[in-house]
């Protein structure tokens, strides 16, 4: 009923580096029917990009497939050149990219660009192709499609960037298209709206979809058929319920194990073999907050606009006890961003007070809060930790700044002692200290920046996505880290993501955003399980979860 | 639009303001007292005192400079002190060659450095991007009459192609005025050709780098397309602000042309007026280049605002 569409037999891919050759891909075989949507996951370095960009053709100049064949009806793509293959690319297989902003050129209109890819393979006039690109514009359910064709890529939202990415890639009806993480670091209910397209779009045409993504969750959600690669190779491929339910590879197993479901504790997180060490963490009792304690943050109506617009944030008031940790949740835009810098007091509020521990401080200007003494105990963790730390200074410059900024410090042995304390603390091996960011993975790049934020024993840390920019087993690895210092030193979590699985095992109460406001809030366990509100429920519903139960793949 | 322009306009008069003053401030940091220098070596004391109170060089410097403002406002540039001549008459006779040398190189530089530098950066690392980047080294490494002279040698003196020097107005035709411009605009679009190339190839690299030049790649579209409808226009910011640098390296490379190729323009003047010290003209020319300056700033401004449609207005 099916025939094979692409076949990729032995692909190896080296990458030319100042260090000679690297093998990013190491002997990948994979085949895909017509029609069907295959999910290829694995983490960063895995090679499965890799894999998407040589079927497409478009590898960085240093870059080379130096064995195996991609096979495309029958035809090998590794060997095409010139005219032959720009007459594939964009017309007999396509390809949309991860961050659909950056995908899209900053200065020509959507109109024109979606307008290029049809008559770069069609030859009709530029009236008739305007015509199509409208066409277009419908079908993949953009709003107002008309004056959205002279608009800019700045002016869209993300998810309306990549519905544009998605019209380019079918504009001439293509029988493959290969989808390059589509919807990493979009919000979740835009995620399920763009993927919901993409699927649906898919199906009416016929169209065979590679989905290359990290997150196990998403893959199992829309495809039949999952291949997961590691270092190169593909080391098990299955169903997405055999794959979950059990799962051959031992990095299956670990990858499966790391991701989180609607069920999982923060102890679950790892394999069964890892648990143990774990678990006498966990089971060291929290101290108890004393009743009648004053909490340690309290804000209260915190409001925030800008340029006289309408407010980012308004009315917004919580109160959170010392080593309690809470979940602020929303859609991108919802505000929680403002509000978690806020507090930090990198920004100033409109309206409103913070109060930390029994002292007003939200009225000291943010460019004056370094000279305070709660600058010490409230400090962050961003969401890039390759942005967030300076490239010029080392993991043991950047751990003994705050301490000698803030504690006053000089430079010596016991600074040092300090410092080796900090990477103790957050599991950084100690020869790794002299390194800078660039020389260090994203995993140890967080456990850098959080161990800088812990530097000066702080009260109170607010983590802006921390984990966002992790593999689910480091962010796993990360979200233990942070409860481990939760619990052992009693720092309260104020916790800003979009990740509500995350949330929920790592908060003890979330409040819930939605355009500057608060719209619900309590223990997150009943929170996400019962949602009060429809925009928590559709938030919940968002979230691919890993089903050990009956497939959701979308039947073709 | 519109009103972004007038804004602009507006904005550039507080520049214009402290230039005119720091030009009249000119006459009183130059060594020299003027009203000694225009009476000559035999005048009495008495002269140079008559002449200085003809000038008006005896009232406060405030007064000077205000009346000295009203009058340049009114269109009237002053007297030179030289040729009693009036100095915007002066300008006047002087202005054409040097719009007509500058408007030349000025094109020329384009036509040549940034499809060069487009080519540079495609065919990155290869035998002619570094045949172009080592060319853009040498342009840049020669001073302006090194090049005019040998320029002069080669192609006028012994090829004979072309005139030795000496300027022909428009009016006399296009190609009498072209050719007299053809090697001076050679030798003062040297360094500026080496610096817009080197610019474009290097902006051309990070822009070919992005994130939607891959999708352009991805729609199967041709290099020629990749290159010139999504590259460069994307690259045209920074290489926009180096051509508008540029035209002040062309305002003082016109000066030390000129002299090479006996062009007479305003460069000719300049030095003129400064070695008989006739403050008047030098006054003027300077304000005139600066504000010719102050106006290839707005105009860059204004280019930004249409190539790229994330900058507001």
């Amino acid at each position: 009923m099916s025939e094979e569409l692409l076949k990729i037999d032995d692909l190896h891919v080296a990458f030319s580096t100042r260090r000679g050759m690297v093998e990013a891909v190491r002997g990948v075989t994979l085949a895909v029917q017509s029609g069907e949507m295959l999910g290829l996951v694995g983490e960063s370095g895995s090679g499965k990009s890799v894999t998407g960009f040589a079927t497409t053709r478009l590898l960085d100049a240093a870059g080379r497939v130096i064995g195996g064949k991609i096979l495309f009806r029958g035809q090998d793509v590794t060997k095409l050149r010139g005219d032959d293959l720009r007459q594939l690319q964009g017309a007999a297989m396509s390809m949309i990219f991860q961050n659909p902003r950056a995908a899209l050129n900053p200065i020509r209109t959507i109109g024109l660009q979606i307008a290029d890819a049809i008559l770069t393979h069609k030859r009709i006039s530029k009236e008739a192709a305007r015509a199509e690109a409208l066409d277009l514009l419908r079908a993949v359910q953009i709003r107002d499609p008309e004056a959205r064709m002279s608009a800019y890529p700045h002016e869209l939202s993300g998810g309306m960037c990549q519905r544009v990415m998605i019209a380019i890639a079918i504009s001439c009806n293509p029988s493959l298209l290969i989808a390059d993480e589509p919807t990493t670091g979009l919000d979740v209910t835009t995620q399920k709206v763009v993927m919901d397209l993409l699927a649906d779009i898919a199906a009416a045409r016929g169209m065979a979809t590679i989905l290359i993504t990290h997150d196990l969750g998403l893959a199992a959600r829309y495809c039949r058929r999952i291949a997961v690669m590691e270092r190169g190779r593909i080391v098990e491929e299955a169903d997405p319920r055999r794959l979950f339910s059990a799962p051959q590879h031992a990095y299956t197993r670990r990858l499966v194990a790391a991701s989180p479901t609607a069920t999982s504790r923060i102890e679950d997180l790892v394999t069964e073999e890892e648990r143990e060490a774990y678990a006498a963490v966990v089971s060291k009792p929290r101290t108890e907050v004393a009743h009648g304690t004053p909490p340690l943050l309290e804000v209260r109506k915190l409001a925030k606009r800008f340029d006289q617009g309408s407010a980012a944030v308004a009315d917004f008031s919580m109160t959170m006890a010392g080593g309690e940790s809470v979940g602020l949740v929303g859609e991108s835009g919802s505000g929680k961003s403002t509000t978690s810098r806020m507090i930090c007091r990198l920004i100033d509020p409109s309206e409103g007070d913070i109060v930390f521990d029994g002292q007003s401080i939200g009225h000291i200007a943010s460019r004056d809060f370094h000279g305070s003494p709660f600058r010490k105990d409230i400090q962050m963790v961003f969401q890039d930790p390759n942005e967030s730390l300076n490239p010029r200074y080392s993991a043991f410059d950047c751990i003994a700044h705050p301490l000698m900024r803030l504690d006053g410090m000089r430079a010596g042995d016991a600074l040092r002692k300090r410092v080796e304390e900090c990477a103790q603390r957050v599991g950084l091996p100690l020869d790794l200290l002299p390194r800078f960011p660039h020389q260090l993975s994203g995993g140890q790049k967080a456990r850098v920046g959080i161990a800088r934020a812990i530097a000066c024993r702080p009260r109170l840390l607010v983590l802006d996505e921390p984990t966002a920019a992790l593999d689910v087993s480091v962010q796993a690895v990360v979200l233990q880290l942070l409860d481990r210092l939760r619990r052992e030193n009693d720092i309260a979590l104020l916790f800003v993501s979009h990740d509500l699985n995350v949330v929920r095992m790592l908060c003890d109460r979330t409040i819930v955003l939605r355009n500057g406001g608060i719209v619900e809030q309590g223990e997150s366990r009943a929170l996400f399980d019962n949602p009060k509100t429809d925009y928590t429920r559709k938030l919940v519903e968002a979230i691919p979860h890993i089903q050990t139960g009956p497939v959701l793949a979308v039947a073709l | 639009m519109l009103p972004y322009i007038l804004r602009r306009i507006v904005s550039t008069l507080p520049v214009m303001a402290i230039v005119a003053l720091f030009v009249f401030s000119l006459l009183y940091i130059a060594p020299g007292d003027p009203a000694v220098v225009i009476a000559g070596d035999q005048a009495s004391p008495e002269d140079v005192e008559r002449i200085r109170q003809s000038l008006g060089l005896d009232r406060p410097f405030l007064i000077q400079f205000g009346s000295w403002v009203w009058r340049i406002l009114h269109g009237d540039l002053g007297t030179s002190i030289f040729t009693n001549l009036p100095v915007s008459t002066m300008i006047g006779q002087r202005l054409g060659p040097t719009l007509s040398l500058m408007c030349v190189t000025l094109l020329l530089t384009i036509a040549v450095a940034v499809p060069l530098g487009v080519v540079a950066a495609w065919k990155a690392g290869s035998f002619i991007d570094r045949a172009i980047m080592a060319f853009a080294v040498f342009g840049f490494s020669l001073p302006v009459f090194v090049v005019g002279y040998v320029l002069a040698y080669v192609f006028a003196l012994e090829l004979e192609w072309l005139p030795v020097q000496g300027y022909t107005p428009l009016t006399e035709g296009f190609w009498p005025w072209l050719q007299n411009l053809i090697l001076p605009a050679i030798a003062l679009g040297c360094v500026y050709i080496a610096l817009v190339a080197r610019i474009t190839r290097a902006t051309m690299l990070e822009v070919l780098q992005q994130d939607y030049i891959r999708t352009a790649r991805a729609k199967g579209m041709g290099q020629g397309g990749i290159l010139f409808i999504h590259a460069l226009k994307n690259a045209a910011v920074p290489i926009v602000t180096v051509i508008g640098i540029g035209i002040a390296l062309l305002i003082g490379g016109a000066v030390v042309t000129e002299s090479v190729f006996a062009i007479p323009g305003l460069g000719r003047l300049t030095i003129d007026a400064i070695l008989r010290r006739d403050y008047p003209v030098i006054q003027g020319i300077v304000l005139l280049f600066s504000f010719v300056y102050v106006l290839v700033n707005l105009m860059i401004d204004v280019t930004y605002t249409l190539v790229d449609p994330r900058i507001r207005y």
